[in-house]
């Protein structure tokens, strides 16, 4: 337990925030990281997760991505493609770390936007379509709406992924708040080790929270939370209500 | 190549740790799921409770409850057992709804015709609930599985990750062969035990010999978080 208080002590300590190798910095490296990440993944795998929606093709296609994806050693890859950025003259630098970051948080992207549009009931879409809305109009003032909760579950999901590789990116980069995990493990400084791991739980279980919080927030009016069902017809029976709330996708790595 | 052949006794070494530190918690996960899930299936408050304590378990970054589980459980930093526990939460947590929804998903008809068949409450979840719920446990289990493997490798950083050993020590030599082996034999041992699973469930449930459907929901359904959690 002294190991414990003696991590709180560190934290609570605000001359151990600043600076860049302090907690400030490392905090400020690690969301930096993730959040780029982020937005690059998202720009390439939500119009295509969209696409595959509205459209119904390339279904297969996402989840046999999904299934490989999961395969990966995450770590290896990592290890990969920064030697080999190195060997490209990137030195060590962040590319290499932001690709695999991007790669990793591609698939719950792609699967949150595809299944999203996919749960919009078919009615729904049928009645906007008899309405005279084009499909532009259709995918964007219908299917987008309802399926922003899942969207968001997606985005959650590859936040938490990227923050925790994010962590192991430490590594074999230099910022990020897993430097305290691997500089503790590394120097058998148990105490150092610990701090990382608390600021990473929590920095984790707060973006989780606010992930949360954001999916109540984007159900639109008149939908029942939780739900993309909007009609209360027969055949709404045979889509279950919530097709893919679940387990979440493992943490690959960190 | 040659790397390979060279070390050949070093990788399946390696492969064989992998193989034994990966199955164990895959099993634990399993069986601890489902005690816990049946009940959470049948309580509600309980099913809020459980799920959400395995979720924020889940939340935490892998490497950060290697290095936190020391100080819970006594062990040594570089003991196996740390990265034993840390995958098997994470395999329960992964498991949990699944193993819910699976319960849940075997009709109250069904379970009514058996009670006034005559079957009684142990009998009656071993030989009707049970079987039933089985495709869809198995699909979740298939998917723990292959993760548990590949999140295995990160362990290397704590000093027993099987296989993420050729990526911490390829890493430090700059060595690509090395690191392309591991990723290559992780993927092969995710492999195998996907097919093992698959095997069994066709020798436990031949009557689910088409269960291309139920096989395909849970995978979608563990990318996305749950829109009603």
């Amino acid at each position: 337990m002294n190991f414990l208080i003696d991590a709180f002590g560190f934290i609570v300590d605000p001359a151990n925030w600043s600076g860049e190798t302090g907690i400030g910095g490392r905090l400020l490296q690690h969301l930096v990281i993730t959040g780029l990440s982020l937005l690059f993944a998202a720009l390439i795998a939500l119009p295509l997760g969209l696409l595959i929606g509205h459209t119904g093709r390339g279904r297969g296609a996402v989840i046999g991505l999904t299934g490989a994806a999961r395969a990966l050693p995450t770590f290896g890859v990592l290890t990969l493609f920064v030697l080999i950025g190195i060997q490209f003259g990137f030195g060590l630098s962040l590319p290499p770390v932001i690709v695999v970051l991007v790669v990793l948080a591609i698939p719950p992207l792609l699967a949150g936007a595809y299944s999203g549009v996919e749960a919009v009931d078919r009615q729904t879409v049928d009645a906007a379509r008899a309405q005279g809305m084009t499909e532009w109009q259709i995918l964007t003032q219908v299917e987008l709406p309802l399926a922003l909760p899942l969207i968001v579950g997606g985005l959650r999901s590859a936040t938490l992924q990227v923050v925790a590789t994010a962590t192991i990116a430490a590594y074999v980069a230099q910022g990020g708040l897993g430097r305290y995990l691997i500089e503790g493990v590394q120097s058998r400084d148990y105490v150092r080790a610990v701090i990382g791991a608390i600021l990473l739980a929590a920095l984790a279980l707060l973006l989780d929270g606010l992930f949360a919080a954001l999916q109540r927030l984007v159900v639109p009016r008149g939908v029942s939370r939780g739900s993309t069902r909007t009609t209360k017809t027969g055949s709404t029976a045979q889509r279950p209500s919530r097709p893919f709330d679940a387990t979440r996708t493992p943490v690959t790595e960190g | 190549m040659t790397w390979l052949w060279n070390n050949l006794d070093l990788v399946l070494g390696l492969t064989a740790e992998h193989a034994r530190l990966s199955a164990i918690p895959i099993l634990i996960g399993f069986a601890a799921s489902l005690p816990l899930g049946w009940l959470a299936s049948r309580v509600h408050w309980l099913r809020g409770i459980v799920l959400t304590v395995f979720n924020v378990i889940y939340t935490i970054p892998s490497l950060a409850l290697f290095v936190v589980l020391p100080l819970i459980l006594g062990t040594k930093i570089l003991d196996d057992l740390n990265v034993v526990v840390a995958l098997s939460l994470y395999a329960v947590a992964m498991m949990l709804r699944g193993t819910i929804d699976a319960f849940g998903s075997v009709s109250g008809d069904v379970l009514q015709s058996a009670t006034a068949q005559g079957f009684s409450g142990p009998s009656r979840f071993w030989t009707v609930q049970f079987p039933l719920a089985g495709p869809v446990l198995l699909a979740n289990l298939r998917v723990v599985s292959v993760s548990t493997v590949s999140l295995l490798s990160v362990a290397a950083l704590v000093g027993s990750g099987g296989l993420g050993y050729l990526f911490t020590n390829g890493y430090s030599r700059s060595f690509l062969d090395e690191i392309v082996i591991g990723i290559v034999f992780t993927v092969l041992l995710a492999l195998v035990f996907d097919a093992i699973l698959v095997l069994a469930g066709r020798l436990l449930m031949p009557w689910n010999r088409r269960a291309a459907v139920p096989t395909r929901i849970p995978f979608l359904k563990a990318v996305i978080p749950g829109s009603a959690r």
